[in-house]
Parts: C-alpha cells; sequence; structure tokens
C-alpha cells in the first residue's frame, strides 16, 4: 500500500498499462517532456519512448481519429483531451466513429480507445477549462463512461478502462488531483470491482445520496455532517455513468425510500434526470419523497468569482437531504 | 515522433530513391495525362517506367474491371428504381479513378474508402452481396474489414482520411512494410478532418496516400465553391507533395498511386493525389443533378469517359477482339446477375439484431432494452384472455 495523489496514482496505472501491453499507446497535448498540463503522465515518455507517448499536433478530432486508425491496426491508444471544454473538437470523431465502429462492422473491429478528460470546476480557471460534459456521452450509445473519485479507483480504473474492448470516457475530477490516498499497486485487476459497477462508500439508512467524480467527497463530508444531526446518509459513488449501475441504487432506494442525485453538470437533461426517472420507474413504491436533483445551474459555466454559488457543495447537498425527508428545506412552503 | 523506436520503424534519413528519375513527384500544375481522350498513348520521361509492365493483357484487364464495375452501378442503380435497394450512390465515370488505383495496391496495404467506392471495394475482393447489402439496409458494414485490408464505406465526410492517418502511424511502430491509402472527395478537402489527417501525416511521415477524387461536385456545389486554387496545390502548404493526374486516364491513376505507395512503404511520408474526374451521375439515387448542372458540362466529359479512352487505346494496339469484347460482356453479365440475385435473395436481419454488437462485452443498459423487447414482441403471441379487454 501507498500514499498517492490522485494525478500520480492515473499515472502509477498508465505505466502498469504501458509495461503490461506493447500495444498501449498514450497521445494527447503536451503529454510527453512536459508530462501533461496536470503532470499526469509525467516521466512517462522519457521512460517508454516518444513512439509510445506521443506529443499530438494540437487537434483533438485528429487525436481521436488517429486514435481510431491506431485502434484498427490492433492498438489501444489512450488519448488525453486537456480540459472538459476541448473535448468538443472531438465530439464528431468520438460519436460517429470511436461510438458506433464496433456496431457498424458487427463485432469484426474493435475500439479499445480511452479517452482521459479532467473535468469539473472549482479550479478558480477561465471559460472552458470547468466543465461537465459527460452526459453527452452517457447519450451516446457504444461509449462506455466512467468518472473516478479517489486514488485507488483511478489507479484500478485506469487500467481497466484500457483493457477494455469497448471505447471508455475516463473522466478525472481535476480540483482533486492533488487529494492523497491509499493505493494498493498490487491490486488484482481479475478480481478487483468491474467497471461498470458502482460502490456504497458511506452506508446509511436514511436517504440515498448518489455522487460521481468530485462530489464523491463533498458527499460523503455531507454525510458526516448529517450524522450529527442524527440522519443517516447512504452515499453511492456512481463510477460507471454508462451504464449506471442500478441493481445497487435501487437496492439503496429501497432500503431508504429516498434518493438525491448530485452533479455538477447543469441539471435539465443531465445524468440526474435519467437516474431520478429510472429509480422512480423500478422501485416508485419504495420512494417516500420524489428524486432530489442538487446539480450545477442550466447555465454556462460562470467565472471564477461565481463558480462556488454554481457547483453543489456541502450545504445545498444537506439542503437536499432535507427536502427528500420533508424536513425543512430552502424550498419549503414552494413544492405541491 | 514515430520514427524514434529503436531497431523498428522508418527513419527520416532511410535513403529514398532519387525524386528526378525514379519517384518523379511534381507539385499540382499539368495535368498527367499517359493516354489521351482519343486513346493516343503519350509517352511521358518519368511516369512511363512505372507502368512498362501494363502490357497486353494487363491492359485488357483493366477494361474487364472497369467494365464491371460500371455494370455493377449500372445493375446497382436498376435495383434501387426497382425498390431493392434504399439508396445507391453511383460511381459512373470514376471508373478509371477507382480502378487504376485499387489495381496499383498490395493486399497488405489497408485502404479507407468514402461510400462511392464501390469499384475499389470490388477488386478488393468484397463479395458482391456485401457490397449491396448496406444500401439495402440490411446491415451497417457490408465486407470484414480486416478480411480484405479495406474499412468500411464512410458516409462522415472526410472521416476517414484521419483513421487512415492513424493506421499508418500504427504500421510505423510495426516496423511494417505497408501502406495506407484514404479515398475521399472534392468536398471533403475543405473538412476539418482532412486538414488535420494532413496534419498528423506530415508531422509523423506516415505511409499513407490521400487519394481525391475531384469529381467536380459536392451533391449540387462546384468545386469552386470549396477551393479557389488546384486541390493539388492545398497539401503543399502542409509539406505534403502532390500530384494531379487526369482522373479518367487509368494508366496515369496507375502510375502516379504507384509512385505514391511506393513512396509511402520506403519511409518517404505522405502523398497526395488529385484525380480530375467527373461524376456523371447523381451525387446518390435521390439526387436530381439537373437542379444545379448544365447539361453541355456531361456533354463535355462524356467525351473523356474513361472506359471509351481504353477502348480506344486497346482498338488502336488491336487488342479490342471479338473475344475480348464477348469475355468482358460475359463477366459484367454474370456478376451483374449475381449482384441481382443475391440482393434479392439476402435474409433479412431479424428484429432483435438491432441489439447486437453495441457493445464487445454485456451491458446492462441493451440487455435490459432487449429483454423488455422480447417481451414485447412475444406479447403479440399470447392469446387475449376472455375479459381482459
Amino acid at each position: 500500500m501507498s500514499k498517492l495523489t490522485f494525478a500520480r496514482a492515473i499515472n502509477a496505472g498508465l505505466r502498469k498499462s504501458l509495461e503490461n501491453d506493447p500495444k498501449v499507446v498514450l497521445m494527447g497535448e503536451d503529454i510527453g517532456s512536459l508530462g501533461g498540463v496536470f503532470r499526469v503522465t509525467d516521466g512517462l515518455q522519457k521512460d517508454f519512448g516518444k513512439h509510445r507517448v506521443i506529443d499530438s499536433p494540437l487537434a483533438e478530432s485528429g487525436i481521436i481519429g488517429t486514435a481510431v486508425g491506431l485502434a484498427y491496426r490492433g492498438y489501444r491508444p489512450v488519448c488525453e483531451i486537456q480540459f472538459d471544454g476541448f473535448i468538443y473538437p472531438a465530439f464528431d470523431q468520438i460519436v460517429s466513429q470511436v461510438a458506433k465502429m464496433h456496431y457498424r462492422t458487427q463485432g469484426r473491429v474493435k475500439m479499445p480507445i480511452t479517452i482521459r478528460v479532467p473535468f469539473g470546476g472549482g479550479i478558480g480557471s477561465p471559460e472552458h477549462h470547468s466543465e461537465s460534459p459527460e452526459a453527452y456521452f452517457t447519450h451516446t450509445s457504444g461509449l462506455r463512461v466512467v468518472a473516478v473519485s479517489n486514488p485507488q479507483d483511478a489507479y484500478t480504473m485506469i487500467q481497466q478502462a484500457i483493457a477494455s474492448d469497448d471505447p471508455v470516457l475516463y473522466f478525472e475530477p481535476k480540483r482533486r488531483y492533488h487529494d492523497k490516498g491509499d493505493v494498493d499497486e498490487a491490486i488484482d485487476l481479475s478480481t478487483a470491482l468491474p467497471l461498470d459497477r458502482a460502490a456504497v462508500v458511506t452506508p446509511g439508512s436514511d436517504v440515498t445520496v448518489v455522487a460521481y467524480g468530485p462530489l464523491v467527497k463533498t458527499a460523503k463530508d455531507a454525510a458526516m455532517a448529517a450524522a450529527d444531526e442524527g440522519i443517516s446518509v447512504e452515499v453511492i459513488d456512481l463510477r460507471s455513468l454508462a451504464p449506471v449501475d442500478y441493481p445497487l441504487v435501487e437496492a439503496s432506494v429501497r432500503k431508504t425510500g429516498r434518493l438525491v442525485i448530485t452533479h455538477e453538470a447543469g441539471q435539465s437533461g443531465g445524468l440526474g434526470a435519467e437516474i431520478a426517472a429510472s429509480i422512480t420507474e423500478r422501485c416508485f413504491h419504495y420512494l417516500e419523497s420524489a428524486p432530489v436533483r442538487i446539480t450545477g445551474f442550466d447555465v454556462p459555466y460562470p467565472y471564477s468569482k461565481l463558480e462556488m454559488h454554481h457547483l453543489p457543495d456541502l450545504d445545498r447537498i444537506l439542503d437536499g437531504v432535507d427536502r427528500a425527508l420533508g424536513r425543512r428545506n430552502s424550498l419549503s412552503g414552494l413544492e405541491g | 515522433m514515430l520514427t524514434d523506436q529503436a531497431g523498428k520503424g522508418v527513419h527520416h534519413d532511410t535513403p529514398r530513391p532519387g525524386h528526378s528519375a525514379q519517384n518523379p513527384l511534381r507539385t499540382g500544375g499539368d495535368l498527367l495525362q499517359l493516354v489521351s481522350p482519343d486513346g493516343e498513348r503519350i509517352s511521358h520521361p518519368e511516369f512511363d517506367i512505372w507502368v512498362k509492365d501494363v502490357g497486353d493483357e494487363q491492359l485488357c484487364s483493366l477494361y474487364e474491371d472497369m467494365t464491371v464495375i460500371r455494370r455493377i452501378d449500372a445493375e446497382a442503380t436498376a435495383l434501387q428504381r426497382q425498390g431493392e435497394l434504399a439508396l445507391w450512390p453511383p460511381l459512373l465515370g470514376q471508373e478509371a479513378a477507382q480502378i487504376g488505383s485499387s489495381r496499383s495496391l498490395r493486399d497488405d496495404d489497408f485502404v479507407f474508402p468514402s461510400y462511392r467506392e464501390s469499384g475499389v471495394a470490388y477488386v478488393r475482393g468484397a463479395h458482391l452481396s456485401e457490397i449491396a447489402r448496406v444500401w439495402r439496409g440490411n446491415a451497417s458494414y457490408g465486407w470484414d474489414p480486416l478480411r480484405i485490408n479495406l474499412a468500411t464505406p464512410q458516409i462522415i465526410i472526410g472521416s476517414q482520411s484521419l483513421h487512415a492517418t492513424g493506421y499508418a502511424m500504427g504500421v510505423q511502430l510495426d516496423g511494417a512494410n505497408t501502406a495506407v491509402l484514404a479515398y475521399f472527395g472534392d468536398g471533403a478537402t475543405s473538412e476539418g478532418d482532412v486538414n488535420e489527417a494532413m496534419v498528423f501525416a506530415a508531422s509523423y511521415q506516415a505511409p499513407v496516400v490521400f487519394f481525391c477524387q475531384n469529381n467536380h461536385w459536392a451533391i449540387s456545389e462546384p468545386v469552386r465553391v470549396q477551393s479557389h486554387v488546384q486541390l493539388a496545390d492545398r497539401p503543399t502548404g502542409f509539406g505534403i507533395p502532390s500530384m494531379r493526374v487526369d482522373g479518367n486516364d487509368v494508366l496515369a491513376v496507375m502510375a502516379a498511386t504507384r509512385v505514391a505507395l511506393d513512396r509511402a512503404r520506403k519511409g518517404g511520408g505522405p502523398t497526395f493525389i488529385e484525380a480530375v474526374t467527373y461524376r456523371m451521375g447523381p451525387h446518390t439515387t435521390a439526387d436530381d443533378p439537373t437542379r444545379y448542372r448544365d447539361p453541355n458540362e456531361l456533354e463535355d466529359w462524356a467525351a473523356k469517359d474513361p472506359i471509351l479512352r481504353l477502348r480506344r487505346l486497346l482498338e488502336a494496339k488491336g487488342l479490342l477482339t471479338e473475344d475480348v469484347e464477348t469475355r468482358v460482356k460475359a463477366k459484367a453479365d454474370a456478376v451483374a446477375a449475381e449482384l441481382r440475385s443475391s440482393c434479392i435473395d439476402m435474409p433479412d436481419p431479424q428484429p432483435l439484431d438491432v441489439f447486437n454488437h453495441v457493445y464487445s462485452t454485456p451491458n446492462s443498459w441493451i440487455e435490459r432494452q432487449k429483454d423488455h423487447y422480447s417481451r414485447y414482441l412475444n406479447s403479440f403471441n399470447q392469446p387475449v384472455e376472455e375479459g381482459a379487454l
């Protein structure tokens, strides 16, 4: 067991994949001698060579499009999109090619491409550096989408993503890059929790709070604060956003009868909407109150001095917990 | 750079053939022509050597392939008009460009086509039913791409140029002696992906050939909407040499493609070929070119017809014997008949096939929807219980 930052944990996972499979190549802007703008790929080009850790021209569609060709040739490209808001030039290649090639060729051509995306806000950045675009991709059939919340998962899931024969979008919460945690680098991938499974990270019995990526820590903190008031919150780290591990969320909601979903992305058409609808369909009779969404607003990601208002924090999550429990909350008196 | 791989791969300092003698690259400018529209063989000091092995027998074989794919095209168009195909993108007029280029490829080369390269698919060894079934709506792919080293038809314009470049980067990593060729049209040269492909290909000196069939029309838009310079002038800004060839001259197309493929295999990097041809038919069977095209233009290009030109050359050489004519016609008839029967006899896909192969491993969302839809379909087979209504 070693103590690693989030960024070092991903780095260690990438290193392991590069060591274990000669077909793994890394591609992206500034990932070579610089080690990436967040230093996630630090030292990898030096150790594995410029042919395996490739500094790409500054063209996101080009990075993903050439990764498609490399996958055709039998490689397992791991592409870094430098910031969430820079992924859109690659949107067509991801949605029209990466996601559909396996279906188009009826399984003849696999797309084992991993697309790493630092995402989310909270770091005081200018426009386009703090977005949460995951719902565009969870809505796209053919992609697997995951968001990691802690160094151990970051280490394990990057290797599982690379080993997957399906394309995986791997969202990294950039404001957690410097958080440290215990990482078991000897973990056996074949017995580790599979890539498409969620995990209960704080057990509880009164309310289920579903979070992923950067907000898992916030939700766990909120659960601790709620415990002080005698409320038992169960926090689920979704981990996989497509597909969602509904059996696990269902089991929790059948127990608590109350559901709060939180994400940084805007509310309308977001993942929270899909989870609320699916859980309502699957266990309506177990619900004691309507599912609650605590999310970013339906606004462009705001300038940094306002981002703390946009991002769900501990208090907003607790306000949502109160709403789910029918306790006094900020909307008391408004709800029909 | 990809070329750093120790002991493998392609190095920049690999000796290249002398450009002036063996590898006569030129940039833009005059159209390379080895056969005039009248069928006269025009000798060329630098390019002749690249087709000197193309003897009488091979000329007849090129003629056969071009005739056969024109027949495939006519039959498929008829099948569409009869409701047997949902859509067909005709290749009429582009036979020399497609046959000349694809006949220059080796089996281990890899090709990334657009959607109009049915002639290329025929040459690469796709079954006729495989060519038809995408357009019948029976599958989203025709052939196994890894069996004939030909990607599936790409409908997103220019997208495949990046795939070809990435594949070529993989070839470099493998240290293989393989070339990659991407087909696209004049319209695609406006797409970001084609321009990004040229950036990547030049940056890594990837062994890829960009084969642009300038057929003058992107649906209803003439090529001047895409570019104010010759298309062959564009790649030079990326540091990629280019050739502009008469795309209706099968020998010129062959010579240029061979030059480019040879260059790729020897580590010379990417090459761009503009094959100047003409889309004599509509964009697809859903299109009506009379709304936007001057009929005189079609007439001008009919005089430069690629098959007519090759016939004239064969006639001049005394090769167009009754025997050859009969053989070629019989082959075209047989292929057309097989295309028709394999199309009409094709089994329809099953309803639950819609869920297959979205992912390579089981996916809980898909499995659930498949299960529910299966139950829904089965519900039609259940007897209606009395009183249930």
